[in-house]
């Protein structure tokens, strides 16, 4: 996937460039993006090994588990098909935590075993459980975003973090929104 | 405005504290637990090195070429009509399908619009509040073993356009 990405960013690249008779500044614009790779990874290297370290603590301080299991009664009912299955629920929530601390590493391999759990129960069907799943997962409900406040703060922001209530506003919107257009799908073809 | 300040101002050392109490309370070794979390987050750093490298190179070729401000003007008079700056259109573009991709351009656009600006604020909420939505439905339904995913891409890509338009709305109102 990202091979075609990649090579489709350097040929329109190339063939803009010639068009516009830039070729030489693509160059070295080609060297001075690598150059702003390591720049960047630099910056954002201190704030992400101590998120990664704040987030070690979290989790061994049961953090991660006392939120998976307060999510519990709102799982219960975006889930109703299996709100018995308390095993599931618990993978959803721990899920749904990891990646409300900005734990993606431990939230992906997590709602993986819950996608395969509702698929197997759906007979490899797109079920409205494993749709609001994936919903839950597209819509990046993350509470800190460090890596971004990182790029912020690199480029010299005067409060890195003064977007939170923004990106909470908008992460709500897009998980509602999901949500919305999942039942909507719903009323006009059924869910097998 | 003010209070958002004082209020984002506060989440950050109160959640390294309340972290670290939580993690006394249980009796852990705090600062070694803390150090190895941290050496994830190099790991982390260091595997995303090479994929920058190579995208952040195709990015600023991109823009040397003159193709963003191409495709800028292009899609201008859709983006301003919704009050988004057309410097956004890359970002936006490359957001469903790669989020190494979408991280290059938007630390790209961030930081020659600067951090502050209008543009710069929007393309961190809009990274922030969406998802790499074409890899992890592809993800999730491959681990459950799905193929038929027109439903959820819906939905998803739903949840992406609605993303960026309430972050657009969202710094608008707020800044």
């Amino acid at each position: 996937m990202l091979s075609w990405i990649w090579i489709a960013m350097i040929a329109l690249a190339f063939g803009c460039g010639a068009v516009t008779g830039r070729l030489d500044a693509v160059g070295t614009a080609a060297i001075e993006g690598a150059q702003a790779a390591i720049e960047l990874c630099l910056t954002i290297a201190g704030p992400i090994c101590l998120w990664s370290g704040v987030m070690a603590l979290m989790r061994a301080g049961g953090l991660t588990a006392h939120l998976t299991r307060l999510l519990q009664p709102l799982l219960r009912r975006l889930f109703p098909a299996v709100r018995e299955d308390r095993r599931l629920l618990e993978t959803i929530g721990a899920n749904l935590a990891a990646n409300l601390l900005g734990l993606g590493n431990a939230a992906t391999p997590l709602g993986m075993a819950a996608a395969a759990a509702l698929g197997k129960q759906s007979n490899q069907n797109a079920s409205r459980e494993l749709c609001t799943l994936v919903v839950m997962n597209t819509a990046s409900l993350q509470l800190i975003p460090a890596t971004i406040a990182a790029v912020r703060a690199g480029a010299g922001a005067s409060a890195p973090f003064d977007i939170l209530p923004a990106v909470w506003i908008a992460s709500a919107a897009a998980l509602a929104a999901g949500l919305f257009t999942l039942m909507v799908i719903g009323k006009v073809r059924r869910w097998n | 405005m003010e209070l958002i300040a004082r209020l984002s101002s506060v989440v950050l050392p109160m959640v390294i504290l309340l972290a670290a109490a939580a993690a006394l309370c249980r009796k852990t070794d705090v600062f070694a637990a803390f150090t190895a979390g941290a050496r994830d987050g190099l790991g982390t750093v260091l595997q995303l090195i090479p994929t920058l490298c190579g995208l952040l190179c195709a990015v600023h070729m991109l823009r040397a070429s003159g193709l963003f401000d191409a495709l800028a003007a292009l899609a201008a008079p859709l983006l301003n009509a919704v009050g988004i700056p057309s410097e956004l259109a890359m970002l936006m573009l490359v957001r469903p399908f790669s989020g190494s991709g979408a991280l290059a351009a938007g630390a790209e656009l961030i930081t020659a619009a600067g951090a502050d600006s209008l543009a710069g604020r929007m393309a961190a909420v809009m990274l922030a509040s969406s998802e790499t939505t074409l890899y992890t439905v592809s993800v999730y339904f491959g681990a459950a073993g799905v193929r038929r995913s027109g439903k959820v891409l819906a939905a998803a890509f739903a949840a992406e356009l609605t993303a960026f338009f309430v972050a657009a709305a969202a710094v608008q109102l707020l800044w």
